[in-house]
């Protein structure tokens, strides 16, 4: 039973951080059907940018964060900017490939900036662990759940009470229509990218604290497929349990179960998923089918 | 083929002819005999370059088949090199079949796989089909790794030389024609498939699945066709390594396997034999040339020679982004321009 409580908040807590990379995920292919394979890329820059305004400047955490959040929405700005707005309206192939290459450009720069070697810094999240019972939990790992749920909480509920997140749910309805209703698409789509960043750096601070700061950060990034497939593509909703399910499927599949078997369980459940309801949990039943 | 203007054909041969016109022979010969004498006079260093090359195209011919001639996104393309891998090895390695054999049945058994894994295609597009192949990648990545019985986990497979007529064929002079021989074999092949009902049909599938369906062409057949045809190949190439390599190890096939043959196709151009070629090229190269570029700074910049292999991974990135912004039809439409500026030189001709 110890166990059993100990997996769970681990499963839940990275569940989470998928959630919260998922999510970023779901808003840039609502507002602009982008399929973002940078999603993990934007976790690591989080988890280095933290470690570079804590770790190394030795600003307080407060304020650290925001200058990650902030630098982190920079880069995605510039991004939709620069890279994906020239490319508006192209095949699937090209946008896949664009984002893949975002993503070996983005894992190049952390690496020459911060080296492959992993780094450490004090963490922000408060050190040791809650007794329940038989089980010990880590306050930081428990922690992170809270604080994710707050995160994606904003973001639904700016989807639906802000002008921009309206004229995002707008678009992602009807591009056309929005246009003529004078929506402008190029802004929101980088308000899409600003807070897919935002809520990928969130997730990377997360990641610093509880897991720590290296290179395979980014392999996360992969984990974000089958939580938008199980959850459905465009539903945060949908991102949050699937985040939550993903996560602790892993977690108990890698405690009672072993034999590496937690890296592929997300896989399974992703083709399954597509065979079965390819729409996902929460997502629009409109798929397009051959 | 299209028609170009100052060229009549008098003889149904001539116009049924991969290549008509006397200039296309005389680039294609020029070409020949830079690849006949080439070996002769580069290093081993080159030769190993080339051989990579010649692998690396007959496993970009294999994917351009499926994902630019058939339109069907695939991100699984280090698994099915994979299978062929370590089938042709392990082929050898139990039952002791001779390497030829093994290649050949490794190509049949990739075939096999890919149409295994094209089945989802029949129900998925686009982007689902892309994620699918991608759990695919990530399932057949994980067997490598942990089904330790048949793969040997993550040990190295270490199969025999192969010999022919007695000479062993992984010296890379010697593996340079097996190589080259490949190469050449699967793109004379992708280059008639397409004159074909059956390439044809790929195509049609390509550009509009539902016109297609309702002039005739079976979508279930056709696609599943098209992942058996392209898998093959990539078995090929993923044999071809396994026995120029002698060692098989999963690293070689990862998702970032997957990733740079995606590159190699868009860079050279989607749906283009040559453009396969140009992009297997480029991209077995760029790589290899900035580590020489690092080579060449170790003394004079050390701190630079040391970004260098971060560099490797971005430019990489940034090669893949321009080619899509700046020219989405790749090396292969560049060419293309290059041949019809001196087509009817020095007047300006524009084709089309």
């Amino acid at each position: 039973m110890d166990i059993f409580l100990q997996l769970t908040v681990s499963g839940l807590s990275t569940g989470m951080i998928y959630a919260l990379a998922a999510a970023g995920f779901v808003v840039i292919y609502k507002a602009s059907d982008v399929i973002n394979f940078t999603q993990g890329d934007l976790l690591l820059l989080g988890t280095y940018l933290i470690f570079f305004a804590i770790g190394q400047i030795g600003l307080p955490w407060s304020l650290g964060v925001l200058v990650t959040v902030l630098l982190a929405v920079a880069v995605a700005l510039a991004i939709e900017r620069l890279v994906l707005r020239p490319l508006i309206g192209e095949p699937i192939i090209s946008m896949i490939m664009v984002t893949i290459g975002l993503s070996s450009i983005l894992r190049g720069l952390v690496n020459a900036i911060w080296g492959p070697a992993p780094r450490s810094f004090d963490s922000f999240l408060p050190e040791g662990s809650v007794v329940v019972g038989p089980a010990v939990l880590s306050t930081g790992r428990l922690l992170s759940i809270p604080i994710a749920l707050a995160v994606l909480a904003a973001l639904g509920l700016f989807f639906r009470h802000t002008r921009d997140g309206i004229a995002m749910r707008a678009i992602a309805d009807d591009q056309q229509a929005a246009l003529s209703m004078g929506i402008s698409i190029p802004r929101v789509f980088g308000v899409a990218w600003a807070l897919a960043a935002a809520s990928a750096a969130i997730g990377g601070i997360m990641l610093a604290g509880v897991v720590g700061v290296s290179p395979n950060v980014a392999s996360i990034g992969l984990r974000v497929f089958p939580v938008v497939i199980l959850g459905g593509l465009d539903s945060i909703k949908g991102a949050v349990i699937g985040g939550a399910i993903i996560g602790l499927l892993e977690a108990y599949t890698g405690g009672y179960v072993g034999h590496g078997l937690n890296l592929v369980v997300p896989y399974g459940v992703l083709i399954l998923v597509l065979m079965v309801r390819p729409y996902g949990l929460f997502g629009k039943e409109i798929i397009e089918r051959v | 083929m299209s028609l170009e203007c100052g060229v009549f054909h008098t003889r149904y041969e001539s116009d049924m002819g991969l290549r008509p016109r006397p200039a296309q022979r005389i680039r294609l010969g020029a070409f020949a005999v830079f690849v006949l004498v080439f070996p002769f006079l580069a290093g081993p260093y080159w030769l190993d370059l080339a051989n990579q090359i010649a692998i690396a195209t007959v496993g970009a011919i294999g994917l351009n088949i499926l994902v630019g001639y058939t339109g069907q996104i695939s991100l699984g393309q280090g698994a099915f090199m994979a299978i062929g891998a370590y089938s042709a090895g392990l082929l050898t390695l139990n039952l002791g079949l001779p390497w030829g054999v093994s290649i050949a049945l490794a190509c049949v058994i990739t075939a096999v796989a890919g149409t295994f894994f094209g089945l989802p295609s029949l129900r998925l597009k686009g982007l689902y089909l892309a994620i699918a192949t991608l759990a695919a990648q990530e399932i057949v990545e994980w067997a490598m790794t942990h089904w330790t019985a048949v793969t040997g986990g993550t040990e190295a497979i270490v199969v025999p030389a192969p010999r022919l007529f007695g000479v062993r064929l992984n010296s890379t002079f010697a593996f340079y024609w097996f190589g080259v021989a490949m190469a050449a074999g699967t793109a004379l092949f992708a280059a008639n498939l397409f004159r074909t009902r059956m390439g044809r049909a790929f195509v049609a599938v390509r550009d509009q699945d539902i016109a297609a369906s309702v002039i005739g062409v079976n979508l279930f057949r056709t696609k599943l066709l098209a992942f058996a045809t392209s898998s093959f190949f990539v078995g090929l190439a993923g044999a071809m390594i396994a026995y120029y390599r002698t060692i098989i190890t999963w690293e070689r096939f990862t998702l970032d396997t997957s990733i740079v043959y995606l590159a190699m196709i868009i860079v050279g151009g989607l749906g283009s034999i040559r453009g396969s070629f140009f992009g297997a090229a480029l991209i077995t190269l760029l790589p290899a040339m900035i580590a020489n570029a690092g080579r060449a700074l170790q003394d004079t910049a050390p701190v630079v020679a040391g970004l260098l292999p971060y560099a490797q991974q971005a430019v990489f990135g940034v090669v893949i982004i321009l080619f899509l912004i700046f020219e989405p039809k790749g090396l292969s439409k560049l060419w293309g321009n290059v041949k019809d500026y001196f087509h009817v030189w020095p007047f300006a001709y524009r084709r089309g």
